[in-house]
């Protein structure tokens, strides 16, 4: 009793396969639409220091792509993300990308590297002429130099310059308000935080012409200590201090600031206080940090942005960074011009995004616009406020005025020789 | 350059006092992984390059049990503790295969470990960033020495280590527990014929190694942020430590991290972009003028 059927094809299975066969016959777009599928290659950091930062960007693209395909896909086409781990390396990045595109078949990229290798993944983009969009780098050069220019590429990231205008002007305000002059600095001694303080403290001492820099520091980057600079700031005794540490440094150098009562001693200005990664890490956040927004939730203080945030909470049970909010705004954009040029095609999509609005959550107005002459995010929602230890940790956020920033971004151009 | 700031420095109670506590709390727990290190090599005369994982695992056991029971001094406990036996076990089932092998190897089995314990922490903690937070006893204002600053919890983090060194010192000189592991450093063929368990001697160095580095980590974690690879940058400054103060020295130990310590911490004032860079300059001066460290012993 226990064999009643005679191995090989049986009755049941033979006609589960004719009528698969008839059904492809019958319908053959089915088959068809599947083969449609489009692949988007992504590279970026899944290990080592920065790796919470490219899983967040991971988590943000999935949770978008998710929503576009449930839609029915870029201009039809189901997309199928193909992640790959760069370990923040450059050369890596360049690698992965070029694979990515000439092994793996994808024909689009969204490259979610920070800096240095958003650069070395550029010149892939310039070299196979692939449509790619830089997410995370917010070097200002990368899209500012009209070097960097190539018809294919965008970022949807911040970019360093906007914030060094917002964060200058805001700090300048208070430096006015409270009699601020003497300030301090300490900042991580690489390209970002020597460019990003050298552009906050342009614009810092242009709306504030009495500052005076008293004090520098320029701790390495991932640096298990920082007594000997909190201690070097206290003697200095500025009225102010600004730093552009982030992450576990920043958390660190506040925990270790913090039993030397150095933020009752001075105004803090920490450009990259108000992310999630570090608000909700950091176990005693002192009252009153100035930061510029990362990603939060509740700014800008719209439905729209509450719902994403806790969308994202809900899926992957933590808060976005400020990563997501780039790498999602990246789909966000790369949907709306497919949906607009009624194709998947790259080169389509490019001309498509040039200057495209579309309706955003990230938006300072509800909108984010592709800026169609140097292929660069503007909009966006930024501001900058002061902390408190729990939720929402920025009870208020001033935003920055994208009148003034774009005035100033021209006249830095100019500086710079961009144009 | 900045030595008009080094000068005022000097010259002003206040810094003085300030930058020295300052100087002494990285030296103090430099020290406590720097003789692990030294007293490792002193007796197993393994360069133990995977002894930053132990700072590492201290920190993490620490962050656990104080988030577990709420007390300071049970994550202490913790910390150190946990990574006695770590060590122990680490030293049963893989470092006591490669006595006698080869430098190479035994460089490569630790820094295999190195590997393996940060992925261990990531998968037991996850990849990003932790902060254990100071104990509410410790929230305090700092205290105001001779117009310096200290905090309080820096005085205890001083206390401990010194008392570690000094439980230490006179152990290893006076008790007999301490000659017989300074015997079998110097001569293990003859303690094991004199009918003692020498696996038990390098077993338990191991573990009182281990147990130092965690009792640093532990005592670091409510300042430093805690991340897989956080062991490695300790490690390469602990080394840096036992060569200025010879390879198996304690006092050396003790004398290097301090002076390192206070380099860094003055050398912030006077030399703001060469701090790290007086370090390895410190060290090669003392390697020049005497090859075997500040205390280290000709080798016979």
């Amino acid at each position: 009793m226990t064999r009643t059927r005679t191995p090989g094809i049986s009755r049941r299975s033979t006609l589960a396969l004719m009528g698969a066969g008839a059904m492809s016959l019958a319908a053959p777009w089915v088959a068809r639409a599947q083969s449609k599928t489009i692949k988007i290659g992504m590279p970026t950091i899944l290990s080592g220091r920065v790796a919470q930062l490219g899983t967040s960007s991971r988590n943000a693209v999935m949770l978008e792509v998710e929503k576009v395909n449930a839609a029915g896909g870029l201009a039809g086409r189901q997309i199928e993300m193909v992640i790959r781990d760069s370990k923040g390396q450059p050369q890596e990045a360049a690698r992965v990308s070029r694979e990515l595109v000439n092994t793996d078949g994808c024909e689009l990229l969204i490259d979610a590297e920070a800096s240095s290798g958003a650069f070395a993944v550029h010149e892939v983009a310039r070299d196979l002429g692939v449509f790619c969009i830089h997410t995370n780098s917010e070097t200002s050069a990368l899209t500012a130099d009209p070097k960097q220019h190539i018809p294919n590429a965008f970022r949807t990231a911040r970019q360093g310059v906007h914030d060094s205008i917002v964060g200058g002007s805001y700090a300048a305000a208070i430096a006015k308000a409270k009699g601020l002059k003497k300030w301090a600095t300490c900042s991580p001694d690489y390209a970002y935080g020597r460019d990003t303080t050298a552009e906050f403290t342009l614009y810092l001492k242009r709306f504030a012409p009495d500052v005076e820099i008293i004090s520098e520091s320029w701790p390495k980057l991932f640096q298990p200590d920082y007594t000997e600079v909190v201690t070097k700031i206290l003697q200095a005794k500025p009225q102010a201090l600004y730093s552009c540490l982030w992450g576990g440094d920043l958390t660190s150098y506040i925990d270790q600031a913090n039993i030397y009562a150095m933020f009752g001693q001075m105004e803090v200005f920490a450009v990259n206080m108000a992310d999630y990664t570090a608000l909700t890490v950091v176990k005693n956040l002192p009252k009153g940090i100035h930061s510029g927004n990362r990603y939060i939730k509740t700014f800008p203080t719209t439905p729209e942005n509450a719902a994403w945030g806790d969308a994202y909470k809900a899926k992957y049970n933590e808060y976005p960074t400020n990563w997501s909010w780039e790498n999602a705004t990246a789909v966000m954009l790369m949907a709306e011009a497919a949906k607009k040029a009624n194709s998947a095609d790259g080169k389509k999509i490019a001309e498509t995004l040039k200057g495209l609005t579309i309706k955003c959550p990230f938006g300072a107005d509800g909108t984010v616009t592709m800026r169609g002459d140097d292929h660069t995010l503007v909009g966006y929602a930024i501001g900058w406020g002061t902390t408190i230890p729990q939720e929402p940790y920025v009870p208020e956020v001033k935003a920055g005025d994208w009148k003034t920033i774009f005035e100033l971004e021209a006249e830095w151009k100019k500086s710079k020789g961009y144009t | 350059m900045d030595l008009d700031a080094l000068a005022g420095c000097l010259s002003s109670s206040a810094c003085l006092v300030t930058q020295t506590t300052s100087g002494l709390i990285i030296g103090m727990l430099l020290f406590l992984v720097a003789v692990g290190l030294t007293l490792i090599f002193g007796v197993l005369k393994v360069v133990n390059f995977s002894h930053g994982a132990f700072y590492m695992f201290g920190a993490y056991f620490a962050m656990t049990s104080y988030q577990l029971t709420g007390s300071f001094a049970l994550a202490m406990l913790a910390g150190a503790a946990g990574t006695a036996i770590l060590g122990l076990i680490f030293e049963r089932v893989f470092m006591s295969r490669v006595y006698g092998a080869d430098v190479l190897m035994q460089l490569l089995v630790c820094y295999a470990f190195v590997l393996i314990f940060d992925d261990v922490v990531r998968i037991i903690w996850g990849p990003e960033f932790k902060s254990m937070g100071m104990p509410a006893a410790f929230q305090v204002m700092p205290l105001f020495i001779a117009g310096g600053v200290v905090p309080p919890y820096y005085l205890l983090l001083i206390g401990v280590a010194l008392i570690a060194a000094i439980v230490l010192g006179i152990g290893l000189s006076r008790s007999r527990i301490g000659k017989v592991i300074r015997a079998a450093a110097h001569n293990p063929g003859m303690v094991s014929a004199l009918g003692i368990n020498t696996g038990l001697i390098y077993g338990g160095v191991f573990a009182l190694g281990g147990m130092l580095a965690g009792l640093a980590g532990a005592l670091a974690a409510p300042v430093r942020s805690l991340t897989p690879g956080m062991g490695f940058s300790v490690l390469i400054e602990s080394f840096i430590v036992t060569v200025i103060g010879g390879m198996g020295s304690i006092l050396g130990a003790l004398i290097g991290a301090l002076l390192l310590g206070l380099i860094r911490s003055f050398g912030s004032l006077g030399f703001p972009l060469f701090t790290e860079g007086l370090m390895y300059l410190f060290m090669v001066i003392v390697l020049v003028s005497k090859p075997t460290g500040l205390f280290g012993k000709e080798a016979a």
